[in-house]
């Protein structure tokens, strides 16, 4: 037990810590490229060079603000139509006969073995102006002119919901899967339509999935950096990718590591309400 | 209270003394003292709740008492870890590793012994004859039936010839027809090993057929010890009495105490009962008393003195009570007859159908007389 | 109720096929002579030659050879720390520090690689100011800082696990005699073996598959394979990778076949030995 927690306070506090650190101090031109933070002096700690410059920075350059607020936005859109692709499918699953659910089941996790860089990479070739979509779209004679689709906001989505699917059909499938049945027979007993059983009784018992798959969406697509850089905007960076480039190429580990603290502060109460849902659906299976 | 039967000389083989198991606010075992002698199946009945099975388990040593000491064989248990203490127990849920097979299971417990192989194989061999496994030593827990996956978890907790063998509810997970056939082979085989058996329970049948000696549970404490047949006719409580089959309890005052016999007028049934013993605790005002459905007789004319039904000190009138038939269950072996009294209250009768036409039975709304023995009740003060 | 079922069914099909498309595209197209990918070369498809180029390219099979092995010792490192971890969460009740052991190892799965990645480099710079070590990137570097991501993964299929185990089992074999630790041996271990084997697939999936975390960690001499892939990608489609992607999916397809086939199997049999029992006199 010891182990693995002094592993992870090494390999993963601590480098939090650092990054916490680093995001206060000075950009220099040298390896590493940061004034240190304490000044040290014949062995005695002469003085502290905070340097909140770095965050102030974040707040007043529009490029930050703007990232901040694109990621935000990108993420919250792409949950929302991963949960709507989602669910009905999580819900067909869990309706299935007992055989036919294990080849379901298999056939959407297949996806997320394969990597996931590959198949981002695939949606290029269906996005692009000559691409499979475009060419099969002026074949049929729908369109004249191809559309674009590559480089736009609908590719980051695109690509984010597919990226992701899994991860919300899972947890929302392993919450349907729990349901009595009998209790939507009974709401009909009662002169319920099916929309409204649904509504009232399904819909409510799946909300800690829906929460848990959203969340397991959500968090992660906010800092999304293959996404964008392959499908998305040039002219509009996503958080991840402004962190990326802070840091290889403007070389600015402290300005990086406050735009990285920052998005960590950000994300700190949509990671805690999933830690919390994670410790319940433990819990509730013991 | 004495808990040693009375004639023994030597030493009990399990002494616990003043034991007490706290879970934070919660009592689970309050102060518990017992003795167990050698060789006898002991069991602790109780509902949920009532503290046996934690009792159990500080035996076996996966609860350590809050207070209190556990002596086995005369050897002091505080400190001792479950892998070393000379008991082994048979759980409810067999808890047979589902990895190995019959063989393997068995043997496990050896193996921790640092037996020679040899060894190891002769003594399971021994031990899955006597519970007559010899057959399935290849096969594992999932391709046995629940009869045959319990005698392997007994196979595997007496080989090891622990001083004391726990059982937790053991005949819990078997059919009814089961059931009987091993509370029989469980009694046989203890004989025939001569191992010290503490078997907890909650059903009755199952503690009055096993046990030599039982104490009966509630909220913690050890209410009563006796023989099956102490504990049956002789409960201490009322508790007691109405936890072990059914009873009539009759709740009435003393009108008459004397060495050999004693008088109670109870409203509740609506007449005076005769007692014919004294009655050894202090005279309180307020007494219950027990009958026990069996020892009712019922029948349409009121009994005649000297019938033999009651003894002759009693006078005419006690011992007796008039009502109607209100209800009653047809169980093949026998009747239960539930009659209300003139009072109001509700008496449980139990006839064994000794004819099979009967009949001039006794029918719904007849009005009966029921009647028993001055030796029957028992006279309860708590 | 019934049109409830169709619409959900309706939509499933729909995900399925959104799902698939791209990998069946990527794979059609890699039989395609045309180095534009996308358009189809009728006259001289399908062809192999990305195949044969793929064989022979040298920096991509390095970096995949790289990527395997970096995988495999990730995968095995997540396992053992994942598992250890698994275990004190589940069992032992409250001990110092429980929130922050629960905390660090569920945080991973959500947590946007780029801060990950990020941070873990900084850990090493500073270590090596320090210490002197680790120098610059590579192999070590980024197998290390794969292990931290992916125990979390483990620790909560292991965690998942041991929900459900009987602690009955580990009580009966100290009851036996056998000190904890044989216990965790010989009757634990053995039994969550199949969550060992998910965990340890599903860290070398992560760790072999992993772009953002080892961009940050790598030194200039190590490039996994997601790396070589991405810097071509970026410059827009190319053959050979749709030749790559082919032979993965084929492999992970294969396996996840090849699998459930033999755990259908296994079940099967279980069941029949169940029945056999039961019916069986007393």
């Amino acid at each position: 037990m010891g182990i693995p927690m002094l592993w992870l306070i090494v390999l993963f506090l601590i480098p939090f810590i650092i990054v916490f650190k680093i995001s206060f101090s000075e950009v220099r031109l040298a390896m590493p490229p940061y004034a240190p933070l304490f000044e040290w002096l014949n062995g005695k700690l002469v003085a502290v060079k905070l340097n909140f410059g770095n965050y102030s920075y974040l707040f007043t350059d529009a490029l930050y603000v703007s990232s901040y607020l694109y990621s935000l936005k990108v993420a919250a859109v792409s949950t929302v139509m991963c949960l709507l692709l989602g669910y009905p499918m999580a819900y067909a699953i869990a309706r299935s006969n007992p055989t036919t659910r294990t080849v379901l089941l298999m056939l959407i996790v297949l996806p997320f073995w394969t990597s996931f860089l590959l198949r981002v990479y695939a949606w290029i070739g269906l996005l692009k102006t000559n691409g499979v979509i475009n060419n099969v779209l002026m074949s049929m004679g729908i369109i004249h002119e191809p559309i674009t689709m590559l480089q736009t906001d609908f590719a980051v989505y695109v690509g984010i919901v597919y990226s992701y699917l899994p991860f919300m059909i899972l947890p929302l499938y392993s919450n349907l899967e729990k349901h009595d049945l009998t209790l939507i027979e009974a709401a009909a007993d009662l002169g319920a339509g099916p929309f409204t059983a649904f509504r009232r009784v399904t819909l409510p018992q799946s909300l800690p999935g829906i929460i848990a798959g959203s969340l397991l969406v959500f968090i992660p697509a906010v800092g999304e950096y293959v996404i964008p850089s392959l499908l998305g905007r040039t002219d509009q960076l996503m958080i991840g990718r402004v962190l990326s480039d802070e840091f290889f190429e403007n070389r600015d580990w402290p300005v990086a590591s406050a735009v990285a603290i920052f998005m960590l502060g950000l994300l700190v109460v949509p990671m805690m309400l999933f830690q919390h849902f994670e410790k319940r659906t433990i819990e509730a299976r013991k | 209270m004495s808990t040693q039967p009375p004639g023994q000389a030597q030493a009990p083989y399990l002494r616990i003394e003043n034991v007490t198991k706290r879970f934070g606010d919660f009592i689970a075992v309050n102060d518990v003292s017992l003795h167990v002698q050698r060789g006898e199946i002991f069991c602790l009945l109780g509902g949920s709740g009532s503290g046996k099975t934690t009792l159990l388990r500080m035996l076996a040593g996966f609860e350590t008492p809050s207070s209190g000491k556990i002596f086995i064989d005369g050897q002091d248990m505080s400190e001792i870890a479950p892998y070393d203490r000379p008991v082994n127990m048979m759980f409810q849920s067999y808890a047979l590793f589902p990895h190995m097979t019959v063989e393997k299971n068995v043997a496990f417990g050896l193996e921790q012994e640092r037996l020679g192989r040899q060894e190891i194989k002769r003594r399971v061999g021994e031990i899955l004859e006597i519970v007559k496994m010899s057959q399935f030593t290849a096969r594992k827990p999932h391709q046995l039936s629940g009869g045959q996956r319990q005698r392997v978890a007994l196979a595997r907790a007496l080989v090891k010839r622990p001083k004391l063998l726990l059982l937790d509810e053991p005949l819990a997970a078997l059919d009814r027809k089961l059931r009987e056939h091993t509370q029989f082979e469980l009694i046989n085989i203890q004989e025939q090993l001569g191992v010290t058996f503490v078997v907890v329970t909650h059903d009755q049948e199952e503690a009055m057929t096993l046990s030599s000696r039982m104490g009966v549970m509630n909220h913690g404490q050890i209410v009563q010890v006796g023989t099956p047949t102490d504990i049956y006719e002789f409960p201490a409580t009322r508790f007691v009495a109405d936890f072990i089959g059914s009873v009539n309890m009759f709740e009435g005052k003393l009108i008459e105490d004397e060495p050999d016999f004693v008088r109670i007028r109870s409203e509740e049934l609506g007449g005076v009962i005769y007692v014919s013993h004294g009655i050894s605790s202090a005279p309180a005002a307020t007494v219950w008393v027990a009958v026990r459905p069996e020892k009712i007789n019922i029948s349409r004319r009121p009994p005649t003195p000297g019938s033999g039904v009651h003894q002759p000190e009693a006078g005419a009138g006690e011992n007796v009570v008039r009502g109607t038939v209100k209800e009653i269950a047809y169980m093949g072996d026998m009747s239960i007859y539930l009659v209300q009294a003139e009072s109001g209250k509700t008496i449980r009768v139990t006839i064994p159908n000794v004819a099979r036409h009967m009949e001039d039975r006794i029918t719904w709304d007849e009005t009966v007389y029921l009647s028993w023995h001055a030796e029957s009740p028992v006279v309860l003060t708590r | 109720m019934k049109s409830h079922g169709l619409f959900s069914r309706t939509v499933l099909v729909f995900g399925l096929v959104f799902l698939y498309v791209p990998i069946l595209s990527m794979v059609v197209f890699s039989f395609n002579n045309s180095r534009l990918v996308t358009v189809w070369d009728s006259a001289n498809s399908p062809t192999m030659k990305w195949y044969a180029a793929l064989m022979s390219n040298d920096q991509i099979l390095g970096a995949a050879w790289l990527s395997i092995r970096i995988a495999m010792i990730a995968a095995s490192g997540a396992v053992v720390l994942g598992t250890l971890a698994g275990i004190a969460l589940v069992r032992f009740g409250a001990f110092r520090g429980r929130a922050l052991l629960a905390g660090m190892t569920t945080a991973p799965l959500v947590m946007p690689e780029v801060i990950t990645g990020l941070s873990l480099l900084l850990l090493f710079v500073a270590m090596e100011q320090a210490i002197g070590w680790p120098k610059g990137g590579g192999a070590v570097t980024i197998t290390l800082a794969h292990i931290t991501f992916c125990m979390a993964y483990v620790t909560v299929v292991v965690q998942s696990r041991l929900v459900g185990f009987d602690e009955s089992l580990e009580e009966a074999a100290m009851d036996l005699g056998a000190r904890p630790v044989k216990v965790f041996f010989r009757i634990t271990l053995p039994l969550i073996v199949p969550a060992l084997v998910s965990g340890w697939l599903l860290a070398f999936t992560l760790s072999w598959d992993d772009l953002v975390i080892s961009q940050f960690v790598a030194g200039p001499g190590s490039s996994t394979l997601p790396m070589v892939i991405f810097s071509k990608v970026r410059l827009g489609v190319s053959p050979d990778v749709n030749a790559l992607a082919t032979i993965m999916v084929l492999v992970v397809a294969s396996g996840i076949v090849a699998s459930s086939i033999w755990m259908r199997y296994q079940n099967k049999r279980r069941e029949r030995d169940m029945r056999l029992a039961a019916s069986a006199n007393l």
